[in-house]
C-alpha cells in the first residue's frame, strides 16, 4: 500500500493543481493576516472558509482523481497487490496531497507572522486538524460516489451535490425544522443533527476551543451547556473520526466486489 | 496450471460466462477463440481476479484465486486495450511496474528489440497507439513468469513488430511457459497456437488441437473450420 501512497502521491504534487490550491491558501494567509492584524479575528475567517472550500475541493479532487486513475488503477490490478491496498492508497496519497496544501499554504503565512510567540497557536493548530478531518471524510466520500458510478458524468454531479446538501442546504433544512418544532424540547435533536453533518461538527468543534458564544449559534450553545467545553470537543473529534472511518471501511469493502 | 469449474458471471442481466469448465494443464500456446461478446476477456479477467465471478472454482496452481492477490505474481498480462496514465512518462511507467512488482525485469532487451529507445522520455499520452501497444508489450514480457496471457497481442503493431512479437512468444514456448492468446486473427493463431479453446455463448464449445478442429468440421482450411464451429451452431 505505501508504494501506491507513494506514487499517487508524487503524482499529484506533480500536477498543477496542486500548486494552484497551495498559492491559493497562501494568498489568502497572508492576505488575512497582514490586512487584519489580528490573529484571532484571521483565524475564524480562515474557518469560515475552510468549513465550505476544503469540503468542495476534496470532493471534486477525489472524484477527479478516481476517474482519471482509471487505467492506472487497471494497471495496477494485474500486479500482484491487494485491491484494498491499491484503492486505500491512492484514496490516502490524495487525501495526504490535499492536507499538505492546506497545512503548508496556511502555516507559511502564519509561522511569519510570528504564531509561535502568540496564545493562539492551540487555535490555530484545530483549524488545521479539523481542515484535515475535513479533507480526510469528504475525499472518502468522493472515492465512495465514483467507486458506486461508472458515468463520470453522474459521478461529478452526486460529488457536487453532496457538497451542496452538506454545505448549504443541509442548515437550511436544519434552521427549517428548528422553527417548525420550535415548540417542542430541541435539545437531543439538534445535537443529533449535528453529528449527522461534518461541516456543521468541525464549526462547532473551533468554536467551542474560541470560546466565542456570540457566533456559538443555538447547536453550538446547547453542545456547550450539554457536554461543556472539554467533553464537547473530545465528543466531536471522535465524531469526525467516525466519519473518516465509516467512508474508508467501506472503499475497503466495495473495492473488494468490484468488476473491472 | 489453471483449473475453472463450472465459472458463471454476468453483468446485470448480461449473462456473459454459463457455466465455464476449462483446465489447462499443457505448456505450449492456447489460443482462446470466439465471436465477439462470447466471453473472453470475461474469462481471461476472472483469471486475473479483475472480475470476481458470481460463482463456480478457480485456482491457479492450485490454490483458489478467492481473497489472494500474490498468485498474480506467476501470471504476466496483456491487457487489449493499452491505457496507460497519460502524464507518465514510459521509462517512469516501467520503472514503476519493476518496483511494484520487486522484480528485476529484462526491458532493455525487449526496448532494443521494439526500437522504444526515442520514446522513453515521452509521456504516454503522446504515443501513437502502435507505440503505445509496444510499451504493452514490453510491460507484459519482461517478467520471467510461468504464465502468459495476451489479450489480442497484435492490435496495432506494424509488420516488423508483428514478427518480434511471433519470436518472442516462440522463446517464451521453449521454455516451457503457458501462454494464453485471444487474437480475431485467423493466421496468427493457426501459425502460433498449440491447442485452441472455442467459447461460444458463455461455455467451452470446443477444445483440442488444430487437427482435431479440422476433421471434426471436416474442412482443410483453418478459418472455414472457424466459421463451420459457427454455422453448425446456428444449424
Amino acid at each position: 500500500m505505501l508504494k501506491i501512497l507513494k506514487y499517487s502521491f508524487f503524482d499529484l504534487i506533480r500536477s498543477r493543481w496542486s500548486y494552484v490550491y497551495l498559492l491559493f491558501y497562501l494568498g489568502l494567509g497572508s492576505v488575512l493576516l497582514f490586512l487584519n492584524n489580528d490573529l484571532s479575528k484571521a483565524v475564524i475567517t480562515l474557518m469560515n472558509v475552510i468549513t465550505i472550500l476544503v469540503p468542495l475541493i476534496g470532493t471534486i479532487f477525489g472524484v477527479m482523481y478516481y476517474y482519471n486513475s482509471k487505467e492506472f488503477t487497471e494497471l495496477l490490478l494485474a500486479q500482484p497487490i491487494k485491491r484494498s491496498s491499491i484503492f486505500i492508497g491512492q484514496y490516502l496519497g490524495v487525501a495526504l496531497s490535499l492536507s499538505m496544501s492546506l497545512i503548508i499554504g496556511l502555516g507559511i503565512p502564519f509561522a511569519l507572522y510570528g504564531l509561535f510567540q502568540s496564545d493562539e497557536i492551540w487555535d490555530f493548530g484545530l483549524l488545521l486538524v479539523t481542515g484535515t478531518f475535513l479533507t480526510l471524510i469528504f475525499t472518502a466520500l468522493a472515492f465512495n460516489i465514483a467507486l458506486y458510478n461508472e458515468n463520470k458524468i453522474k459521478g461529478f454531479s452526486y460529488a457536487i451535490l453532496l457538497w451542496l446538501f452538506m454545505a448549504v442546504i443541509y442548515d437550511g433544512l436544519f434552521l427549517m425544522s428548528l422553527v417548525a418544532f420550535q415548540s417542542y424540547p430541541l435539545d437531543s435533536f439538534s445535537i443529533g443533527a449535528t453529528m449527522f453533518n461534518p461541516i456543521d461538527l468541525s464549526r462547532i468543534l473551533i468554536l467551542l476551543k474560541l470560546d466565542i458564544s456570540a457566533l456559538l449559534g443555538y447547536t453550538g450553545a446547547v453542545f456547550q451547556k450539554f457536554f461543556g467545553t472539554g467533553f464537547g470537543l473530545l465528543i466531536s473529534i471522535v465524531a469526525l473520526s467516525l466519519w473518516v472511518v465509516l467512508p474508508v471501511l467501506n472503499i475497503y469493502r466495495k473495492s473488494r466486489k468490484k468488476d473491472f | 496450471m489453471i483449473h475453472i469449474e463450472q465459472l458463471h458471471k454476468k453483468f446485470g442481466k448480461n449473462k456473459v460466462l454459463k457455466g465455464v469448465d476449462l483446465d489447462i494443464n499443457s505448456k505450449g500456446i492456447i489460443a482462446i477463440l470466439g465471436p465477439n461478446g462470447s466471453g473472453k476477456t470475461t474469462l481471461i479477467k476472472s483469471i486475473l481476479g479483475m472480475v470476481i465471478p458470481d460463482s463456480g472454482v478457480l485456482s491457479v496452481n492450485g490454490t483458489s484465486i478467492k481473497k489472494n492477490s500474490q498468485y498474480r505474481d506467476q501470471i504476466d498480462y496483456l491487457p487489449q486495450i493499452a491505457n496507460f496514465p497519460a502524464n507518465l512518462k514510459v521509462k517512469e511507467l516501467i520503472a514503476m511496474i519493476k518496483d511494484l512488482r520487486n522484480r528485476p525485469g529484462e526491458d532493455h532487451r525487449l526496448i532494443q528489440l521494439f526500437k522504444l529507445e526515442p520514446f522513453l522520455s515521452k509521456k504516454l499520452g503522446n504515443l501513437s497507439g502502435g507505440t503505445k501497444q509496444k510499451v504493452n508489450l514490453v510491460l507484459a514480457l519482461m517478467f520471467d513468469s510461468p504464465i502468459i496471457i495476451l489479450d489480442e497481442p497484435t492490435t496495432g503493431l506494424d509488420p516488423i513488430a508483428l514478427i518480434h512479437l511471433k519470436e518472442l512468444i516462440s522463446e517464451e514456448k521453449v521454455k516451457g511457459k503457458t501462454i494464453l492468446i485471444t487474437s480475431h486473427i485467423m493466421s496468427f493463431v493457426e501459425e502460433m497456437a498449440d491447442e485452441i479453446v472455442f467459447l461460444l455463448e458463455g461455455k467451452v464449445y470446443f477444445k483440442g488441437n488444430i487437427g482435431a478442429l479440422k476433421s471434426q468440421t471436416e474442412t482443410t482450411n483453418f478459418e472455414q473450420a472457424i466459421a463451420n464451429l459457427l454455422t453448425q451452431e446456428n444449424a
